[in-house]
């Protein structure tokens, strides 16, 4: 468990009691992973300055019902993810969906052209930019936020196996991009 | 154990094998210490699968330090994100004021409203006096969030500066230390840290040292103030410590 975890704690408990000086803090500690976390899924900056407005405002309302039972970063990426996930498929009935919002990023019209240019660092990076949105969550819950089998599977919401299976073909597919972009990795 | 059952070669499709689907997990140094030793085991023979494991977790430690990379240079919010949720914070609390202030003022309401026509005439002054005190709740709802501190700046762009470590007594307020905080001109940038210390900036330039001491010592006469230390500057990001 993060060292700093208790202290998230009590910070909570402060902010259920309406501390707002608790609430900068737990702000100023958490903002920049959790807005990371949700411009990955969103691909979209003010976005996702939106929905962390939005996540830390649900946490000043809802700060008395947290009961602990993970870990405040890993709840705090959970509502996060629910409300990108919700304006994911807001966007979706407005016509404008995941996918088409990914291809309005990444103008280039010749991807393979340009990952020959770049080194073997920024081509696996190009790589990861390009996996599917589920396959790029997994890796980032994993590799960037730090987070176990269990915690990743609970802001999922999917069963621990199935996180590991997921994580698995994510590292797969990234293989096979890495290999489509010139870089041998050996695997898969 | 077997390659096939324990670390099966992915490059034949299928499931993945039991360790091989650990290693992300290993390699970011959070798997459970029995399955972490699973994987030590398994890294540890000189055979087909130990090489296979090797060579995935050196695969897998490229992607994290690139996913890490990646992440890092997506930036951060401006600093303007915490002041827009704070004052979406007090709009709420001022809104919550005036349900409650209009609670009472329908109960009042009621209370009159159900008064036998004899006692309506001695309740009048009674009723004046309600709807004074319903005024009064109303202006204290709209002018002033109660019970609240003052916004302490607590700023996540502006890494240079003089900063000092401090620990509050526990039985300061929170209006206390937003006092403090303004008496000094100081904003809050981090804290608290498992020791209950705040890093708080006291200046955006570099104070002379003399200057700093006479602050401090300054601060440690404060009585919600349990320690004050000169200290360096804070870290680029704000990260969560692990």
């Amino acid at each position: 468990m993060p060292m700093q975890a208790p202290a998230d704690e009590a910070l909570i408990g402060r902010i259920a009691r309406g501390d707002r000086l608790a609430m900068q803090v737990l702000f100023a500690r958490h903002h920049v992973r959790v807005y990371r976390f949700v411009l990955r899924m969103l691909r979209d900056e003010m976005a996702a300055e939106d929905v962390i407005g939005e996540v830390f405002l649900d946490v000043w309302r809802q700060a008395n019902r947290f009961e602990g039972r993970s870990a405040v970063s890993t709840w705090l990426i959970a509502i996060a993810r629910f409300k990108a996930l919700s304006l994911l498929r807001k966007r979706r009935d407005d016509g404008l969906d995941d996918e088409t919002a990914e291809k309005i990023e990444e103008p280039s019209d010749d991807p393979e052209l340009a990952l020959a240019k770049l080194d073997k660092g920024e081509k696996l990076r190009q790589c990861l930019a390009a996996l599917s949105r589920e396959q790029r969550e997994v890796i980032d819950l994993v590799y960037y936020h730090e987070k176990s089998v269990e915690e990743a599977a609970q802001i999922i919401g999917i069963p621990e196996n199935t996180v590991k299976t997921r994580m698995f073909y994510a590292r797969k597919k990234l293989g096979d991009l890495c290999r489509m972009a010139g870089i041998d990795r050996g695997w898969p | 154990m077997t390659l096939n059952d324990a670390a099966r070669d992915p490059a034949q499709g299928g499931e993945p094998g039991d360790i091989e689907a650990l290693l992300p997990w290993y390699v970011a140094g959070t798997l459970r210490r029995r399955d972490r030793q699973r994987v030590e085991d398994a890294l540890r023979g000189d055979n087909e699968q130990a090489r296979h494991i090797a060579r995935q977790v050196e695969l897998s430690r490229e992607e994290l330090a690139e996913t890490i990379h990646l992440n890092e240079t997506l930036g951060a919010p401006p600093p303007q994100a915490a002041d827009r949720l704070m004052a979406a914070i007090d709009a709420e609390t001022r809104a919550a004021h005036r349900r409650g202030a209009g609670a009472v003022a329908g109960w009042l309401t009621g209370f009159f409203a159900n008064l036998p026509p004899r006692t309506l005439a001695v309740a009048a002054s009674f009723a004046a006096l309600a709807i004074a005190l319903q005024a009064f709740m109303l202006v204290e709802a709209y002018t002033k969030p109660q019970g609240e501190p003052e916004q302490a700046a607590i700023e996540s762009t502006h890494r240079s500066g003089t900063f000092a470590m401090v620990r509050f007594a526990q039985a300061a307020s929170a209006a206390e230390i937003t006092n403090f905080l303004h008496n000094y001109q100081a904003a809050l940038v981090d804290g608290p840290t498992p020791g209950g210390l705040y890093r708080v900036r006291l200046a955006v330039t570099s104070l002379a040292k003399g200057e700093l001491s006479r602050i401090i010592a300054r601060m440690r006469q404060d009585h919600i103030v349990e320690s004050a230390e000169p200290a360096s500057e804070p870290v680029p990001a704000p990260e969560p410590d692990k």
